[in-house]
């Protein structure tokens, strides 16, 4: 046996574990790598930035636990971000794994938006986020295709009360609020078929600005939407999230987990060039030996 | 029961207590509330993440534990959420007053519309087909099920023809009628303002051109009705290298999000549960 042929038979444990050296140990070293930043990010970021304050962005939360690592960091850069631009937020969650996440999120950010801190050379001072003021948390609700619908009409039909079972017309936030006519960006992150709900139902229908974030699996596919102007910008994965990190000077776990990524494509890189080179060194001997 | 598992049992049950422990004297001196309880949570999600991992060296009975209880939690959580988000707040409060109050929901009266037809008398509709839907669960009565999925499949369908009509096809197919030549002034004008910059008219163009032959190229391929040669043949064939483009693109991508879930777990083990880093 050559030794193109043991490459091509190699356990695939030792793929697995050698990836984990390579993880655990980039982790474990703190280093910085440069960031190039894509147009299809910098569009959210600077429609976001460019919105006056008190206007209304709605958030949707649409992905599970198990995309956490991915879109946690893009929501948590994206409240930020709004809220140091005093800009209010209608968070809501399509997802039925969503509103713990969402609940924590909040909590979180309510504590960082009491420090003061600078972002992009700005001194942003540090104040108490109020709920029903700066923000509304509409809960979950099954069957996203029909709630995108229903909130077309009026977010009060499927979100009668919020998450903390407070009537909406109770919370001084969405006063006048009825739908999408109200809001000036929605943001949408999710991991799964919920964007193209949002994308069909929502921005189809209703005509309303649409931002994307999306699981890096999904990303690719959600590119034809950006070329049409479906969609004004996409965050794909854990790049797009510390892309948008970086546009608001909030470096996070994202731009953090970016060196772990670059050294992990290096070791697949690098098993997929052998595994090539052991496929076709292989191919050739047997044309040679005419089997 | 062999030793080995015997063991490696007493292993697993030894450290996941000693862990609990650890965990809770630590939560302890942080001042948190429900020490005890946070302590088993970190550890029963470190003992998770390391069980569902442990599938990567071969398929083990801590596996199979993690991937069951992970199937039988996401069912009932799923279940109890749709009761309380569904059933409790926005069927309750509409049919029956002293269920809201019960539920502590607020009561939604509706109207009476043209002075014969009563608003929440259609939330009734929903009541009549979920009960129709439960007779699956009768061997005789079974087939009255059909009418309520019929109904849930015919309203599928409509809703997925106008959103794959509208957002699939018009919106895709309008976006490829792009300028092949981009604010074209003359050859003399093109070749004294060459730019490679990503918003130069040549790079804008070069990307026309790619969408306008990659979904030409990439239609031949699936068009079967001729055989593929010839200058047909050249086209299916760029077609068939457009798509593996894209699905080296898909799989890049794929890969990132995998390592990023890898990440994220790594970051709960050595920051949440060791304690390692910040």
């Amino acid at each position: 046996m050559t030794i193109f042929e043991k490459m091509m038979a190699i356990d695939r444990r030792w793929v697995f574990l050698l990836l984990a050296v390579v993880v655990v140990g980039t982790y474990a070293i703190s280093f910085q790598i440069p960031i190039r930043i894509n147009s299809e990010v910098r569009t959210i970021y600077e429609f976001v930035d460019k919105l006056k304050p008190g206007e209304i962005v709605y958030l949707g939360i649409d992905y599970d636990p198990s995309n956490q690592a991915e879109l946690h960091p893009m929501a948590y850069a994206v409240m930020e971000h709004c809220f140091r631009k005093n800009l209010r937020i209608i968070f809501c969650t399509l997802s039925q794994y969503g509103p713990g996440m969402v609940d924590a999120a909040i909590k979180d950010i309510t504590d960082s938006l009491k420090l003061d801190k600078t972002y992009n050379g700005i001194d942003y001072k540090g104040r108490e986020l109020v709920n029903g003021i700066d923000y509304v948390f509409l809960g979950y609700k099954p069957y996203y295709a029909l709630q995108i619908l229903a909130m077309g009409q009026n977010f009060r039909l499927p979100f009668p009360i919020d998450y903390y079972g407070q009537p909406l017309d109770s919370r001084p936030m969405m006063q006048g609020v009825v739908n999408y006519k109200q809001v000036a960006v929605v943001i949408d992150l999710s991991g799964g078929n919920i964007t193209d709900a949002w994308i069909s139902y929502g921005q189809g229908r209703f005509n309303f600005p649409l931002a994307l974030g999306t699981t890096g699996v999904m990303a690719a596919d959600y590119y034809p939407y950006l070329n049409s102007g479906q969609v004004l910008g996409l965050m794909g994965g854990l790049l797009g999230a510390a892309q948008y990190e970086k546009l608001a000077d909030n470096p996070g776990p994202a731009v953090d987990g970016m060196r772990i990524q670059v050294f992990a494509h290096l070791v697949i890189i690098a098993f997929i060039v052998l595994g090539n080179i052991g496929y076709f060194t292989a191919k050739r001997r047997r044309a040679k030996e005419g089997k | 029961m062999s030793r080995l598992a015997i063991i490696v049992t007493i292993c697993v049950v030894v450290l996941f207590l000693g862990s609990w422990i650890f965990k809770a004297l630590q939560a302890q001196d942080a001042g948190v509330d429900h020490y005890l309880l946070r302590g088993f949570l970190v550890t029963c999600s470190a003992f998770l993440t390391l069980a569902i991992l442990s599938f990567l060296y071969k398929d083990n009975p801590i596996y199979k534990f993690a991937e069951h209880l992970y199937v039988g939690i996401s069912a009932g959580y799923w279940m109890s959420q749709g009761f309380w988000s569904t059933i409790v707040g926005n069927l309750i409060p509409r049919l029956s007053q002293s269920l809201s109050g019960f539920f502590k929901q607020p009561y939604n009266a509706g109207e009476w519309m043209g002075g014969f037809f009563y608003t929440n008398w259609v939330f009734y509709v929903p009541v009549i087909f979920g009960v129709l839907l439960l007779m699956r669960l009768s061997s005789k009565y079974g087939w009255i099920s059909r009418w309520a999925l019929a109904f849930i499949v015919g309203t599928t369908a409509g809703l997925q023809f106008i959103r794959y009509m509208r957002s699939d096809f018009i919106e895709q197919i309008s976006s490829t009628f792009v300028p092949l030549l981009v604010d074209w002034q003359g050859i003399g004008h093109f070749f004294s303002n060459l730019s490679l910059s990503a918003t130069g008219q040549l790079v804008a163009m070069v990307s026309n051109w790619i969408i306008f032959l990659g979904v030409l190229c990439g239609l031949i391929y699936f068009f079967f009705s001729k055989e593929h040669t010839g200058l047909f043949g050249k086209a299916s064939r760029f077609g068939i290298w457009i798509l593996m483009v894209t699905f080296g693109a898909s799989f890049g991508y794929t890969v990132m999000g995998r390592v990023s879930l890898l990440v994220g777990r790594i970051t709960f083990l050595f920051r949440d549960w060791l304690g390692i880093t910040s």
